[in-house]
């Protein structure tokens, strides 16, 4: 097959089928260069893979993205700090709610705000509910990546459904929240929420023993997951990863019990590890950990006091915290987000800088993939769990 | 039978009325005809089917929009179909490009042609019958290729070699499983394989031990034949965006579509003859309903039984799928023919029923024994932090 001359040239380099001359090729025999995306129907947004081929083995594998940049960072600066709020949101849109908790954490921090014991109860109950809701999505999504069609995907989005109806009944928006505060929440809670959330959190175990029986021992799941992509833990911590990926590796290293950010040090629970590090282990932690939320949700819903639900000493308007610096870090669904900001006591932050999970567990995609089968790479990837709102900003 | 004779009294009456030199013609003409059609107006029902099953499966409603209860919906896509527009990559080999979906569904059509659909109601009643079936099935594979070639696409060359590997594999246990039912039939023809089976379902050949497992063996194999999940990694959707149809629109994909339909219809249409009594009721009691009724009755049970496993299984990947090929497979149909081999050696009877049975099951378990304990795949436990050893 010669190199096809009629595509588009300027907008995207073109993909061509190199000769005999690339090095470990066999005489006669040519590798095959494939650009998989950015439109592609398992890259999960605009997102590019350029893969080279030795038959259907990866020899090399580069990740390009960018498509989805709109200048995140630098709008931040150029607003007020609640301005940023609800563009927090687009950041991860699967997770709006611990988005918003991240940003909020980290403002506390440079303004030191106290938040209210009702406020933080809230934002346990709405980040423990995110985390469900985009954990079960995601395994969903991997199993649709198997080639499983749809049906574990919709069962999936069943469940999320309820959980963005809690959302919307809160906030008014299934899934662009904008409902923290500094120093607390937006509105509060009401009784019949919290009713109607514990409704949801009881079924919920019901669901994931469903969909355990359905899928998580299918012979065809485990011999397309086990010992595929395997991700040392050293690598793992080299490069920074955190989140399920990092757990799946065997490191015990969660923010809720290492940071104890908010109140998580109240709540029992506990953090599932991984042993082989490879697409199986991702998928089954993300399971337990859904198993571990429902346990924190329980507590938190029970236990919730009365009082404020933001702190009524905090300002919101002309709001000017006094110079200085703070990273505020949370255990969002797919890793550790944090938020750095440098104040020089104008309404604008001098520096805005986002720590996106989602980019840093993707810079160890080609690792994980070299030797793999086409066919892998896409689960592998399926399993980082990536979204490009956030890896793009 | 009553059915049989006026279907056949028609068309004699047809033939008759046409000039002399025009007869040989019209007669092969009226023999097709209500072959086409008919699989034709059933590839539109069972892709409503399809859709509606699965979206039962899959806790959603599935097609309703258009007639009532969404009964209009083969029509609306056909029409679809028909009016987008035809696009051919400008560096596609043109030709092949456009014999490829023609050449696929011309061979799944032909398949058709040798399948009794009731007593004597076959369109093309040859002593060997079965071969001819597997020899024009075996065409559709170069049309795959074709396609896959003919596009200059990656993903479709990609998938047409995967295509041509599976089928090519999955081919040997087929006609390995399909021979057993011939070894004891002593036929090639398929009008005589029906014939075997005629006595009611204590007949039939699934309910022989080589049956069994040559059904079983025969129905995996053909759902790697006709590509369908969870062997569907020539077109798998997640990976190779549509496989070797990446590059076709418009007709020529409605085309490929139902050349996949109708390869369906005509493998368990051949599943039902060699195995599960052909145009036979199950008792004789009720053999006054017409034959086609009957296989069309099971023929359809099978599609259903393939959209439930579409609407579970995740998909193999492609070395996988070889292996389970090449290592399960095959060893279990060699198996399957010596136990056929058994049969007909002892002539029937308990003692055969004994022996053959005992091969197989042997065989079976012990063979997939060996195999898991092989494999590495198995669940897993999994342990949790303790308390105090946080670490960073």
């Amino acid at each position: 097959m010669t190199p096809s001359p009629g595509r588009p040239t300027e907008a995207m380099p073109q993909f061509e089928m190199h000769a005999t001359g690339v090095e470990g090729a066999t005489e006669g025999t040519e590798r095959m260069e494939v650009s998989m995306g950015p439109h592609h129907p398992s890259t999960h947004g605009v997102f590019r893979m350029d893969v080279e081929l030795e038959g259907e083995t990866i020899t090399k594998l580069k990740p390009v993205f960018g498509y989805l940049h709109r200048n995140h960072e630098k709008i931040a600066e150029s607003t007020s700090y609640l301005g940023s709020m609800p563009y927090t949101d687009r950041l991860d849109y699967f997770n709006s709610m611990t988005n918003n908790w991240a940003y909020a954490l980290s403002v506390e921090k440079l303004a030191g705000i106290e938040v209210p014991e009702r406020a933080e109860y809230i934002r346990v109950i709405t980040a423990e509910l995110t985390r469900l809701q985009n954990h079960v999505s995601l395994i969903g999504f991997l199993v649709q990546d198997m080639g499983a069609l749809g049906t574990p995907l919709m069962y999936a989005f069943r469940e999320r459904e309820r959980i963005l109806d809690l959302f919307e009944s809160l906030s008014g928006a299934r899934m662009m929240c904008n409902y923290m505060r500094f120093g607390g929440c937006r509105c509060d809670v009401s009784a019949d929420w919290i009713k109607q959330a514990q409704s949801v959190v009881e079924a919920f175990p019901q669901f994931l023993d469903e969909f355990e029986a359905l899928i998580s021992e299918n012979e065809v799941l485990m011999a397309r997951s086990q010992h595929v992509g395997i991700l040392k833990p050293e690598l793992a911590i080299d490069a920074g990863v955190a989140g399920p990926v990092l757990r799946a590796t065997g490191v015990n290293y969660d923010l809720r019990k290492v940071d104890g950010y908010g109140i998580y040090d109240r709540f029992q629970f506990r953090v599932p590890l991984g042993d082989h590090g490879d697409v199986y282990d991702r998928y089954m932690i993300r399971v337990l950990e859904m198993r571990e939320s429902v346990k924190i949700l329980q507590q938190a819903l029970a236990e919730i006091p009365n009082g404020d639900y933001v702190n009524p000493k905090a300002k919101l308007r002309g709001f000017r915290p006094p110079p200085g610096e703070a990273y505020g870090r949370i255990e969002a669904p797919k890793g550790e987000l944090g938020f750095y900001l440098i104040s020089d006591g104008s309404p604008k932050p001098y520096r805005y800088r986002v720590r996106p999970p989602s980019l840093i567990n993707l810079t160890i995609l080609e690792d994980m993939c070299l030797g793999q089968t086409i066919a892998d790479a896409v689960i592998i990837l399926g399993s980082i769990d990536i979204v490009l709102g956030e890896v793009d900003r | 039978m009553w059915f049989e004779e006026l279907l056949i009294a028609i068309k004699h009456y047809l033939v008759l009325q046409m000039p002399g030199s025009l007869q040989p013609v019209g007669s092969a003409f009226l023999s097709c005809l209500p072959i086409m059609t008919s699989f034709g107006g059933l590839f539109a029902l069972a892709t409503l089917l399809e859709r509606k099953m699965l979206g039962r499966i899959q806790n959603r409603y599935g097609p309703n929009r258009v007639g009532p209860g969404g009964l209009l919906q083969p029509v609306a896509d056909g029409i679809k179909m028909l009016t987008k527009e035809d696009i051919v990559p400008k560096n596609a080999d043109h030709l092949i490009h456009f014999l490829a979906p023609l050449g696929l569904l011309v061979s799944a059509m032909l398949g058709l042609s040798v399948i009794p659909f009731g007593h004597r109601l076959i369109a093309l009643d040859i002593e060997t019958g079965i071969l001819f079936f597997f020899a024009v099935g075996a065409a559709s594979e170069l049309a795959i290729f074709m396609a896959g070639w003919g596009s200059r696409n990656k993903y479709a060359l990609l998938g047409a070699l995967r295509a041509i590997a599976q089928m090519i594999s999955y081919e040997i246990p087929l006609i390995l499983s399909a021979l057993s039912v011939l070894m004891v039939v002593g036929s090639l023809s398929l009008s005589d394989v029906v014939q075997a089976q005629s006595g009611g379902i204590h007949t039939w050949h699934i309910f022989t031990p080589w049956g069994f497992l040559g059904c079983i063996l025969f129905l995996i194999s053909t759902l790697a034949e006709i590509n369908r999940s969870p062997f569907d990694i020539p077109e798998a959707e997640s990976e190779l965006i549509a496989g070797h149809m990446t590059e076709y629109s418009g007709f020529k994909y409605a085309l490929f579509f139902m050349a996949e339909g109708v390869a369906m219809f005509a493998m368990c249409a051949l599943t039902a003859t060699l195995f599960l009594g052909g145009y036979h009721a199950p008792f004789p009691i009720l053999s006054f309903i017409p034959g086609p009724v009957w296989l069309f009755g099971k023929l359809t049970s099978l599609v259903l039984l393939f959209i439930w496993i579409r609407g579970t299984m995740p998909r193999l990947r492609a070395d996988q799928l070889m292996e389970f090929a090449w290592k399960f497979m095959l060893p279990m149909s060699v198996v399957n023919l010596i136990a056929a081999g058994i049969w007909v050696a002892l002539d029937g009877g308990v003692a055969a029923w004994i022996s053959s049975g005992l091969l197989n099951f042997v065989a079976y378990f012990g063979w997939s024994r060996i195999l898991s304990q092989a494999s590495r795949f198995s669940p897993r436990t999994y342990r949790y932090a303790e308390e105090a050893g946080v670490s960073e």
